[in-house]
């Protein structure tokens, strides 16, 4: 620690220089929390997933239906402890497809499913007691200025109802929320009614999307996904049933391998960064020689003065990279205001911080080395006599 | 003129200098060249997905979908309503009279990417006998067409090079029914190289629908009048209740989310870049006239103006931004250009392949952000290179 003084002075020897590498440094991990949000934003799904959930869906593709039936037969699998079930609205809100998705739920049934998403005990009574009730996430609801009470629009693009009219029309009674941001992304969609909607509906009656089922013990998710499928085998509509999390990961995996992009460019920016960095740090040994070998003259040993060299790329990714790690936390307010709740929501978590960390130190090890070896190799005086 | 003669002579003294900088100047060029390499392959992802859908479909063609609905998957028509719809008197016909039309179901189908397990949502098209009059880009290139009422398939030519199993000759299983594939077709990079073609009625039977999702017809009379007069005999029938797009409509909508996503991750990205490519930039040219103080002190002393020591370093900077424009660009051509993948399109839900596609005027777009980059980092350094006093600049002999 003392010698922090010593390293601050020879950090801010060339002022304009350093704060100019500082800030590249400082922007390299700026974009680093970022795409790192970006991209556990994208497989937030599977880590928000609950090992005790299983999703059952139609075998040969998940937007083919389910029979309603099926739900008793589920429950009664050993192992089983709860099913919920949900449908595919397919939304038009404001003329516009898919801004968010609409799912018919039996109320009570989804909302024990995910303990995780919070609402309150009069809002989701309401939800339960309403035939034309729905609920919406909270970023959604801000999004689009929603209250609870007012009426909600919502046009399907897939179910006409009996008279032939695509327009639909709920009663907002609730608001779901979730504390955990990973999860929070899963609450952007509104739940309606399956009561009202199956019957108001003209195609598709008494066919559901898929199940959601919870099983007393995780370990034995395997066997009773394999029990639940066997139990429609050969029928017309068999089933796939996989733990939640397996399902999520396949999804994300659909999009394509966002990781490999992200971390692409990554490559490109730190590449960058090591090449304009490691030059100035260069740069600024060289221009040193003199001062070093002095420090050696007065009794630094070798080990020392190669450490002090070290140290002060260290120091400085240290401080570019907390500047920009920074200021990627505190972008994200902003930006999860600005997608509103056509993205996941944007979150630096621990292994970001902790990654970022590991990166710094290796760029640092990177840059710093080959100045500090040639400063522990500097004979004084040949040092002194050059200048 | 003389200023002139005196920037050219100044530039090229800086640039016979430049080997004994070539660490700094390099710094500069690989800074910029990271910038615009990321730049351009990011942006050539979006262009080459929006240039597949864009090339999907002719202007002469239109899809009729069920009021209200944005996309196949969510529309519905039934039988007696997609064969009234053909036989209606703004479609065209082929010369034995019979309209060209073809009313196709599309369903989805779960394929694994080439070595890799977990299911994808390739989409699965059921089409009537006109469709390939219709759609007269669909060429085959390998294999043969499916034979009516038999459970056979022909599969674009992305769609075989991105999932598994779909060599012509092999068989894929899709509920209860077991397909052979018997065909490779291209049409041009559009939307329908990421499908599967079979004969609508096998196909119907098969997933058990009861209905289509879409007619897709060539118009006898293509303009806006001819699209015009079809809208409105539709829109006067109150047996119908369907929407008409001209096809490029239709295929251009579809593009709109994912297209906006990834030039948004793209222009995000190359800006910070850039801002940190700039401060390697002023770096590097400020350290590039601290050691030419003299020199430049001299040039003043004997006569040279300020204004083309501030000329000629802006032009060495420039010349540098430049060559890691074209290195940038390069590495995204080399690298990018004509790479494929396969992606989850929002708007459909379901996979499209397509090219990264780096063209001419995303090269350009490329080489003017280096420019650019490398004027705002040479101006500052420049500027203070002419402002430094002449006695001080030779005072550090």
């Amino acid at each position: 620690m003392r010698y922090l003084p010593l390293l601050w002075a020879g950090l801010f020897r060339k002022k304009a220089r350093t704060i100019l590498t500082l800030l590249s440094i400082v922007i390299a991990f700026l974009l680093f929390g970022l795409l790192q949000a970006v991209q556990v934003a994208f497989e937030s799904g599977a880590d928000a997933a609950d090992a005790k959930r299983l999703l059952t869906t139609a075998r040969y593709s998940i937007i083919e239906p389910l029979p309603m039936s099926y739900l008793r037969r589920i429950e009664q699998v050993p192992g089983v402890v709860g099913v919920a079930y949900a449908d595919w609205f397919g939304a038009k809100y404001q003329n516009e497809s898919n801004t968010f998705p609409v799912f018919a739920v039996d109320p009570e049934r989804y909302l024990d499913m995910y303990p995780e998403f919070t609402i309150s005990r009069e809002q989701r009574e309401a939800f339960a007691r309403t035939r034309t009730g729905a609920v919406a996430g909270r970023r959604l609801a801000d999004r689009f200025g929603w209250h609870v009470g007012q009426k909600l629009p919502i046009s399907s693009e897939i179910h006409p109802k009996t008279d032939g009219s695509l327009d639909w029309e709920f009663d907002l009674v609730g608001i779901i929320d979730a504390e955990d941001p990973a999860v929070r992304g899963n609450t952007d969609m509104v739940l309606i009614n399956v009561a009202y909607f199956d019957e108001a509906r003209q195609i598709g009656k008494g066919k559901t999307g898929w199940y959601i089922v919870r099983v007393a013990d995780s370990t034995q998710a395997r066997s009773i996904s394999a029990a639940i499928d066997a139990l429609f085998a050969n029928s017309p509509d068999e089933t796939k049933t996989q733990p939640e999390k397996e399902f999520a990961i396949g999804f994300a995996k659909q999009i394509g391998d966002i990781g490999a992009l992200v971390t692409r460019i990554l490559i490109a920016v730190f590449f960058t960064i090591l090449i304009l960095t490691g030059n100035t740090m260069a740069q600024s040994i060289r221009e040193r020689i003199p001062e070093l070998a002095i420090l050696k003259t007065l009794g630094y040993s070798d080990g020392k003065v190669t450490a002090l060299v070290l140290a002060e790329a260290m120091l400085m990714l240290a401080l570019g990279g907390a500047i920009g790690m920074g200021a990627a936390v505190a972008s994200m307010p902003a930006l999860n205001a600005s997608t509103g709740g056509r993205f996941p929501p944007l979150f630096v978590g621990l292994e970001t911080w902790l990654l970022a960390a590991a990166l710094a130190a290796i760029v640092a090890l990177v840059i710093g080395l080959p100045p500090a070896l040639r400063a522990n190799r500097l004979k004084i005086v040949d040092a002194l006599a050059g200048h | 003129m003389r200023t002139l003669r005196q920037v050219l002579a100044i530039t090229a003294m800086n640039l016979r200098n430049l080997p004994q900088r070539v660490g700094t100047s390099l710094v500069v060029v690989v800074g910029i060249a990271g910038v615009v390499g990321v730049l351009v392959s990011v942006l050539a992802m979006s262009e080459g997905f929006r240039h597949t859908l864009a090339s999907t479909g002719r202007s002469d063609r239109v899809i009729m979908l069920r009021a209200g609905s944005d996309a196949e998957l969510s529309s519905g028509i039934d039988r007696n309503q997609a064969t009234l719809l053909a036989s209606l008197p703004g479609v065209a016909r082929d010369v034995t009279g019979r309209p060209l039309a073809s009313a196709e179901l599309v369903v989805m189908v779960d394929l694994p990417r080439k070595g890799e397990s977990n299911p994808n949502n390739v989409p699965f098209r059921g089409v009537q006998r006109a469709a390939f009059d219709i759609r007269d880009e669909a060429r085959l290139v390998e294999g043969r067409r499916f034979a009516p009422g038999v459970r056979e398939v022909m599969v674009g030519r992305k769609a075989a090079d991105q999932f598994a199993g779909l060599s012509v000759g092999s068989r894929i299983a899709f509920r209860d029914s077991d397909w052979t594939v018997v065909g490779i077709f291209e049409s041009g990079g559009d939307v329908h190289e990421s499908e599967i073609w079979a004969d609508a009625e096998v196909a119907m039977s098969a997933f058990r629908r009861t209905g289509y999702q879409s007619v897709t017809a060539r118009l006898a009379d293509g303009s806006d009048a001819g699209l015009a007069a079809f809208r409105d005999a539709i829109a006067r029938d109150p047996r119908f209740s369907i929407n008409v797009l001209r096809e490029p409509e239709y295929y251009a909508k579809q593009a709109s989310v994912l297209s906006g996503l990834i030039n948004v991750l793209g222009y995000t990205v190359a800006a910070f870049m850039a801002v940190g490519a700039t401060f390697g930039a002023l770096n590097c040219m400020y350290s590039a006239i601290a050691s030419r103080q003299v020199e430049i002190g001299t040039l003043r002393a004997i006569g040279f103006g300020g204004a083309p020591v501030v000329v000629s370093v802006v032009i060495e900077a420039l010349l540098l931004a430049l060559a890691g424009g074209v290195v940038g660009g390069a590495l995204a051509y080399v690298y990018c250009d004509g790479a494929s993948l396969s992606t989850l399109n929002f708007n459909t839900f379901s996979q499209v392949a397509f090219d990264f596609r780096v063209t001419p005027a995303l090269l350009v777009r490329g080489l003017v952000w280096a420019l650019v980059i490398g004027a705002v980092g040479g101006l500052p350094p420049a500027i203070r290179a002419a402002r430094i006093p002449v006695t001080e600049a030779l005072r550090t002999l």
